[in-house]
């Protein structure tokens, strides 16, 4: 079984790091939209995890606002590389789900959700408030490509601007995806992951033998807004632009929907729900006005055929083994 | 010094008085039952204890200090654990998984050490697993080991909850109705149970219907009526109080049971 989990690994990144790039090496659209659909997972990797300690993040658009503009700043403003204002911007967002997880995370999880709904409007505010840093409504232009990185005399990564820079963008979002995803998976199988269970699962228990409840849910809101920092610098740099709008109340619920469709049962559910979804819906562009009415009736009919996510399709040599959470049938039922 | 003091503690919600103006003191090494009829403020008391409720007044003396209005979390790390009154489990963890997490306070790796998998993570989840295995044991529930919480039998639900609790090793265990629902062998046995966890050390503050059982495993009574405490003292008195027989024995025949 270890075995044939590891060849399932290995051919899911064969395809992903030689068969996609080497096939749509010339078809710079459809790499930019797996390129999109990668760091659209990283993002909604952090919604997952909300999901995982049992609550709903309905503000994640505006973490990865704020991640960007972090990163937009750090590289227009202070002439920071990108790779400097990619770490930038995670400890911004880290800082802010913090200060703002302290308190919010008290609240029931109804109330913490509501709260959340109003994030990403308030981030987009705040970017067209503050002009003198973020430049207001007409957004940060003309971010350069990232440059090479150098460590101790060695380059890791050349400049981008001296290679195929489809290509390069896609294969950066495949290393970030893998980074993020690696994380996401040690996480959740390590006692960390048996803790935030605990929470989702019944938070006066865990906190009865000594769990401290609102701290663990702060290490969590971080983790994920630590996701979204990534994700939103890496979005401002493939776009090289950065708009109050780039991130939108529409992407926040986004994301829960790639997590939920993809599956809360298994770390892999995010990844899944999200290029399945957002492939699907740019796939349709041709379809025009029809576009969101097709996109919703796919989302409807997932709904109903699969209510515990695209993950939890059995197929023959995927068991549930497969999962990291034995049995996502009833996952859905937890008494919050 | 008793190991806990109770001072005064109330708890009122909006117009009701669910705890009033209540004091007793827990001895080391004793079992000490709160009974009462339905609705008495037992369990109330026990979330005040645990801090899982905020009093509105009084005070809980634990060691010599008070911890009245600390979180639950840094009660429950002084060696304060309670059980719940419902079945609370984790229901989609396996029955050893839920012994395991609930080591929690015993962990010395960090959070990161987890994360990395450091040596005192890894010995920590080897430790972790063989303790549970043998609280399992001890509570009868060695054969269910590998079920998963939410297909258990009824009756071994309970006997998981005090697993649980046992697991974060207890100074002072608040067991709130262990034998409720249990036919008499099965109290017998948990009562059995209960007596072995005392001598292990643990002093045990008990909430329980069943006044045989009661009776006989205590070795004092706390009786409370209306959030009022009505009388204290050692079973045989208890039994021939004036107040407890008019207040409580008297008009409540059949959930006495005698
Ligand atoms: N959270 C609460 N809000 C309002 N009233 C409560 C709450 N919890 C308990 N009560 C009331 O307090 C009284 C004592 O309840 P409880 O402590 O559960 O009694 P017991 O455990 O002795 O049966 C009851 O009248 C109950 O309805
Ligand atoms: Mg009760």
């Amino acid at each position: 079984m270890k075995l044939k989990k590891i060849a399932l690994a290995a051919l899911f990144l064969l395809v992903y790091l030689v068969v996609i790039p080497l096939a749509f090496k010339s078809k710079t659209y459809f790499l930019g939209v797996l390129t999109t659909a990668s760091v659209l997972s990283v993002i909604s990797a952090g919604v997952w995890l909300i999901f995982y300690i049992g609550r709903i993040n309905m503000g994640q658009g505006g973490f990865a606002l704020v991640g960007g503009y972090a990163s937009a700043i750090l590289i227009s403003r202070l002439g920071c590389s990108f790779w400097t204002s990619l770490v930038g911007a995670i400890i911004v967002t880290v800082l802010i789900s913090i200060l703002i997880g302290m308190p919010l995370l008290r609240l029931k999880g109804v109330y913490f959700s509501m709260i959340t709904l109003s994030l990403t409007e308030t981030a987009r505010l705040a970017a067209q408030c503050f002009p003198a840093l973020t430049n207001g409504p007409k957004g940060i232009l003309n971010l350069p490509l990232p440059g090479a990185l150098t460590i101790g005399g060695v380059t890791l990564i050349p400049d981008f601007a001296t290679v195929d820079k489809h290509l390069a963008l896609y294969y950066l979002g495949a290393f970030l995806l893998i980074v993020v995803f690696a994380v996401l998976y040690r996480i959740v199988n390590s006692r960390l992951g048996w803790l935030f269970r605990s929470l989702q699962q019944n938070e006066d228990l865990a906190s009865s033998f000594g769990v401290n409840v609102p701290r663990l849910r702060v290490i969590a809101l971080a983790i994920c807004a630590a996701f979204a920092g990534v994700g939103g610098a890496f979005f401002v740099t493939m776009q090289q632009s950065i708009y109050p709008a780039s991130f939108t109340f529409q992407d926040s619920t986004n994301f829960l929907l790639y997590c939920f469709l993809g599956g809360l049962g298994s770390v892999w559910g995010a990844i899944v729900g999200t290029f399945v979804l957002f492939i699907s819906f740019e796939m349709l562009q041709g379809f025009n006005q029809y576009q969101p009415l097709i996109y919703s009736l796919i989302m409807i009919g997932l709904m109903l055929w699969l209510p515990n996510g695209l993950m939890s399709l059995k197929l023959p040599w995927l068991r549930n083994r497969f999962f990291c959470v034995p049995d996502p049938q009833d996952e859905g039922k937890e008494e919050r | 010094m008793p190991l806990m003091e109770v001072k005064n503690l109330t708890k009122r919600f909006g117009g009701l008085i669910a705890v009033n103006d209540v004091s007793f003191s827990v001895k080391e090494g004793e079992i000490l039952s709160i009974i009462g009829p339905n609705g008495a403020g037992k369990s109330t008391l026990f979330k005040l204890i645990s801090s899982f409720l905020p009093a509105t007044s009084g005070q809980v003396i634990y060691q010599g200090e008070d911890i009245t209005s600390m979180s639950p979390h840094l009660v429950a790390r002084k060696g304060i654990i309670r059980t719940f009154q419902e079945t609370t489990i984790f229901r989609n963890m396996t029955v050893i998984d839920n012994v395991v997490v609930a080591h929690h306070l015993q962990s010395k790796a960090s959070l990161l050490g987890f994360f990395f998998g450091s040596p005192a993570a890894r010995s920590d989840e080897a430790r972790f697993r063989e303790s549970a295995s043998e609280i399992l044991d001890y509570l009868g529930l060695q054969d269910v080991k590998e079920m998963k919480a939410s297909t258990l039998p009824h009756g071994y639900l309970r006997a998981l909850g005090i697993a649980i609790g046992m697991a974060a090793r207890p100074k002072l265990l608040l067991l709130d109705e262990p034998f409720a629902g249990m036919n008499s062998d099965e109290t017998a046995h948990a009562m059995q149970m209960v007596r072995g966890i005392r001598d292990r050390g643990v002093t045990v503050l008990l909430v329980e219907h069943d006044m045989s059982a009661v009776m006989n495993i205590s070795d004092r009574i706390v009786v409370l009526n209306f959030g009022k405490k009505i009388a204290e003292g050692e079973p045989a008195a208890i039994q021939s109080d004036e107040a407890v027989i008019e207040a409580y024995l008297g008009r409540e025949d059949e959930e006495v049971g005698y």
